[in-house]
């Protein structure tokens, strides 16, 4: 049961002045993201369409901290098919960006994020990975991009911190 | 870097990413085997980072200017960018797209990029994907003609995955999303049988696996089945990321739903180098998890 009371009507403002999120408005509910959606095809946790009709709503927190906003893998299919141009996929992002400054960032991403933040790749380097490629007779790879790790402590990121 | 004329017309930047120069060293492997075989140059940059791409959803902005740094190194070389992961193309040509579309964005990146690493970029940077490449600048025919070991008797289900084709508008609808045939095509031109499966263009479920397991591991399931059922002899795909799905997980998805798929899952360029006639080891196809053994055993080699 939805209580009117706690819903925040300017939810959907905050998302259209998102980068991404613009064309929020203009989804008339009609379920063509979530009928061809693969996520919703093997588990029920996900709808993009339910999702996007509570964001209107107004049900901020509920949407905020679900993982479900995290749930959507980003593979266009709704977006190619939306008869709005209701860019879902980026719309979600919006939400997920919103989400992460409202302080709920998943464990998972958060782990990527301290990875990025600190080294400029997902995935450590080490002597054994450089190893494997000279053996190969592959070009050796830089774990620490200095740039990188730049960008993020100028962006106000400190990968022991919460952001 | 300028183009000199005994040179290869194809030269590319080669855009590693994270994943193909640690966890897909046989996809990195095969494709600069296949690229010297068809006369294509790619050269290496060494301070190339992360795409971006993962940091997307926690934080746009930090996403377009570790792209927009990588496009500016790109941009200093002079030559086209060639990816190998989907995600990086879909990325970068993404960030590509915004930073030359919209003015605004793209003064407040060059205004951090300059401020902060003494780098400039306003667009040029041309990114593409070693398939594309292989499709649209090379050529089926010229791939068609250097096929020297028979792969009639393989049949092949092609995996396009998400992000080689979508969003299409980022793409400027270089291909159907909804019915791309590239992979297909240049599948047949190896000489092996392109089949068509339920689900051919199905996600791989990679983009929730951090999240959600065992979600990613249910979506993946459903295509190793559908192939299964069309007896094919090998998945073949063209981003690191889907081959962490279906043959990294391969195992244990076997593991979960009870079952034995023993699918072989190839990167396009090693079914490519068979086609042309380069031995197995040199593809890295050792490095396979599912054993390519009797795959390899189906192929006829020509002796011409």
């Amino acid at each position: 049961m939805i209580d009117s009371k706690t819903l925040d009507p300017s939810f959907k403002f905050l998302i259209a002045s998102e980068p991404g999120g613009e064309n929020i408005k203009k989804c008339f509910s009609c379920g063509t993201c979530t009928a061809g959606c693969p996520v919703r095809e093997v588990t029920d946790l996900y709808n993009p369409r339910r999702i996007i009709r509570m964001a209107v709503l107004g049900l901020k927190e509920e949407v905020l901290s679900s993982l479900f906003i995290w749930l959507c893998s980003s593979c266009y299919t709704c977006f190619e098919r939306c008869p709005q141009n209701v860019k879902i996929p980026e719309l979600v992002n919006a939400i997920k960006n919103i989400a992460v400054r409202e302080g709920y960032l998943p464990p998972p991403m958060r782990a990527q994020l301290d990875l990025l933040s600190s080294h400029g790749r997902l995935l450590e380097i080490t002597d054994f990975e450089n190893q494997k490629r000279k053996d190969s007779n592959l070009p050796l790879i830089q774990w620490d991009i200095e740039d990188v790790k730049k960008i993020f402590e100028k962006l106000g990121f400190h990968h022991e911190e919460k952001i | 870097m300028k183009k000199r004329s005994n040179d290869s017309p194809f030269q590319y930047t080669l855009f590693l990413g994270c994943t193909v120069p640690v966890r897909a060293l046989n996809y990195e492997i095969s494709a600069r085997k296949v690229a010297e075989r068809l006369g294509l140059q790619l050269f290496d940059t060494p301070d190339f980072s992360c795409c971006g791409y993962p940091i997307k959803s926690v934080h746009r902005y930090a996403y377009l200017l570790m792209a927009a740094r990588n496009l500016a190194l790109a941009n200093k070389n002079g030559f086209p960018l060639c990816t190998l992961c989907s995600a990086c193309c879909g990325a970068l040509t993404e960030a590509n797209h915004e930073i030359q579309e919209d003015e605004r964005l793209r003064r407040q990146i060059n205004k951090d990029l300059f401020e902060w690493l003494g780098l400039r970029y306003e667009g040029g940077t041309e990114v593409t994907h070693l398939i594309r490449i292989l499709y649209q600048a090379i050529g089926r025919g010229k791939i068609s003609v250097q096929v020297r070991a028979d792969l009639s008797s393989l049949r092949v289900a092609p995996h396009y995955g998400c992000h080689y084709t979508k969003p299409s508008t980022i793409y400027n609808k270089i291909e159907d999303p909804e019915n791309p045939k590239s992979l297909d095509e240049l599948i047949e031109a190896t000489g092996a049988q392109s089949i068509s499966y339920e689900d051919k263009l199905q996600c791989c479920g990679g983009g929730v696996l951090a999240i959600d397991e065992q979600v990613a591991l249910a979506m993946a399931n459903r295509k190793l089945d559908h192939l299964q059922k069309q007896q094919a002899d090998a998945m073949v795909l063209l981003c690191p990321f889907c081959n962490v799905m279906y043959e990294g997980n391969q195992r244990k998805i076997e593991k979960i739903y009870q079952t034995e798929y023993k699918l072989p899952v190839l990167y396009y360029p090693q079914l490519l180098g068979l086609a042309l006639g380069i031995e197995p080891e040199e593809l890295g196809m050792k490095m396979n998890r599912v054993r390519t053994t009797e795959l390899v055993k189906k192929i006829n080699r020509r002796t011409n």
